[in-house]
């Protein structure tokens, strides 16, 4: 076992931390500031930045230096902090997905980060910074290693062949994001509630109080989401599902086999005409949750089929029955269910369709609720908690129909695993 | 399907209920605040306002009578079963809930008991999966019987393995 260190222009990665204090407070209180700058001399100044400078900087040092990490035959392990020690021993076999990111800044300098997803890891847990080869080739031997390689051999089996399997140009999803209710919400709210507010209040600051988060969040879902799922790549390689995004930041996706949750595929309202969805999906641990931003249906639905192997997206789905009106008037139209061999489907939504599904093998438990209103009409909801936090319900079902669901999702669950492919997907294969 | 064969596979469940010590701790408890209440609102209105507003202790006096069936009704409604290959937990009187978890799935079984619990010789068995959601407590068990479930459990649970 050899530990090994982070890059070392990792001690610059909170360089901008004291300046984004400065400049906050400044923000906070101008007139303040000025006053405060015209007593400074050029004196003190030069003390100040001779003792905040070389402490910063040995701070940022000192960190870097107690940080170690070492690739073992079955964990990952990570020891830091110069006061506090922490160490992590992160099992491989357990792992749920690697990321490998870069910001922007980071693709200056030519490093990235990367993090193992597995169930309870946070951002403390990410390698920042690595140099990107070294990225690629740590993240190469950690799939080798997860996948069940014989330790002597993981360093060598290098990055498996991936093959692409979509690719989302710029132009659809331009579309798609003029097509989307959010994001003309948004622009509305931001260009409509400031003038409101100056009318209301003829206050300078309560204006700008009120605009900039109206017009950050308008930002986000319209360019900022262009700019993160700029580029986006899906493709599909024996370590599993490769998703490369990013115009400004890139971020490296890979999920290995089997550790899908849930699939939603949503349908807003005005991508209906050009057959176009959004399929997001659960893995336990991870904080991603796109798989394609917008393709056409039959290409979104051939990507799941990879996904998830042998399951094919239901396409007819069973209402509720239709006195499921009086529990839900007009919405109980959009609900719908349907499990087949391989997976449990529910959509719910009237405009917004959302489709999910979830592979009989990651069931985790199954509810039966009934509350008397539903009762009186003989109506119920079956839960099917994931193990991505996840709960996917079948709404207003008949109940009799639900309690068979109930026993039979258990059922189906436990032989559903049987067939599941090993957590080590390389082993025995 | 699979629930098909599920009926041919597995009998009918053996629901077993809860001790009456939960009950018993329940309607104690019921009693313990409610009947201080009914006089601490009925003999100083009587005594010095009138006879007449004694009639105000009536109302923490009916919630008494059926805070006490209630408590019998959502005592009664609480079952589990243990199966071949999963653990059914049912409950609830007018929000009725049922619970399946595949043994396989289990991560953890953890035993509790409080203090007034403890009094009562009860104790509750929880149940957690990779799911939070996953809702699945048996409270008011003997201690003894709550152990030989932890135990079982587990011991299903390692046979069964199943994990994420």
């Amino acid at each position: 076992m050899t530990e090994r260190r982070l890059h070392p222009v990792t001690p610059l990665r909170r360089a901008w931390a004291p300046i984004a204090v400065i400049a906050g407070w400044a923000f906070h209180d101008p007139d303040q500031t000025q006053r405060q700058l015209t007593r400074l001399t050029t004196s003190t100044l030069l003390i100040a930045i001779a003792i905040v400078i070389p402490a910063a900087a040995l701070y940022g040092f000192l960190t870097w230096w107690f940080t170690h990490f070492a690739v073992t035959d079955t964990e990952l392990r990570i020891r830091t902090g110069l006061l506090f020690r922490r160490s992590a021993h992160i099992r491989l076999d357990r792992l749920q997905a690697v990321d490998v990111t870069q910001p922007l800044l980071a693709r200056v300098a030519g490093v990235s980060k990367l993090k193992l997803d597995v169930i309870g890891t946070d951002k403390k847990d990410e390698l920042a910074f690595l140099g990107e080869d070294e990225a690629r080739v740590l993240r190469a031997e950690l799939l080798a290693r997860a996948a069940g390689f014989a330790p002597e051999t993981a360093h060598e089996v290098g990055e498996a062949p991936a093959q692409q399997l979509l690719h989302v140009p710029a132009r659809v999803l331009a579309v798609s994001l003029v097509l989307t209710g959010a994001t003309w919400g948004s622009l509305v709210g931001a260009l409509v509630v400031p003038p409101v507010v100056w009318w209301a209040s003829e206050s300078v600051w309560t204006v700008l109080a009120v605009a900039l988060p109206l017009l950050g969040a308008a930002g986000a879902s319209s360019v900022g989401r262009f700019v993160g799922e700029y580029d986006w790549t899906v493709g599909d390689s024996p370590d599993g599902l490769r998703i490369d995004h990013g115009l400004l930041d890139r971020t490296h996706e890979t999920v290995p086999p089997g550790r899908v949750q849930t699939v939603r595929i949503v349908e807003p309202l005005l991508w209906r005409r050009r057959d176009w969805v959004r399929v997001e999906l659960d893995v336990a641990g991870s904080s991603n949750s796109v798989l394609v931003p917008v393709a056409p249906r039959e290409v979104a639905e051939s990507v799941i089929a990879r996904v998830l192997p042998g399951v094919t997206v239901p396409g007819a789905l069973s209402r509720p029955p239709s006195r499921a009106r009086w529990c839900m008037p007009l919405w109980w139209r959009g609900y719908g269910l349907a499990v087949t061999d391989t997976v449990f489907a529910s959509r719910h939504g009237l405009l917004r369709r959302s489709l999910a599904l979830v592979p009989h093998a990651k069931v985790q438990s199954v509810r039966m609720a009934q509350g008397p209103w539903a009762r009186l009409h003989g109506l119920a909801h079956v839960h099917i908690d994931t193990g991505a936090n996840k709960t996917v319900t079948a709404r207003l079902r008949d109940a009799s129909e639900a309690a068979e669901l109930l026993y039979g999702q258990a059922d189906r669950s436990r032989t559903g695993r049987r067939e599941a492919r090993p957590d080590r997907w390389m082993a025995g294969a | 399907m699979g629930t098909t064969r599920s009926t041919e596979s597995e009998p009918e469940p053996v629901w077993t209920g809860l001790p009456p010590g939960l009950l018993r701790m329940r309607r104690l408890l019921l009693v313990v605040w409610l009947v201080p209440l009914t006089l601490g609102t009925g003999l100083p209105l009587g005594l010095l306002v009138g006879p007449g507003w004694a009639a105000f202790a009536l109302l923490p006096l009916a919630l008494l009578l059926w805070g006490w069936a209630m408590l019998g009704r959502n005592w009664r409604s609480w079952r589990y079963a243990e199966r071949a290959d999963d653990l059914l937990i049912s409950r609830g009187v007018l929000w009725r809930e049922e619970t399946v978890v595949p043994y396989g799935r289990m991560q953890l079984v953890e035993v509790t008991s409080g203090p007034v619990e403890r009094h009562f010789g009860l104790a509750s068995v929880q149940l957690h999966t990779a799911a939070a959601a996953t809702d699945a407590r048996i409270p008011g068990l003997d201690p003894a019987e709550a152990e030989r479930l932890r135990d079982r459990l587990t011991e299903l649970g390692e046979a069964r393995s199943a994990g994420l």
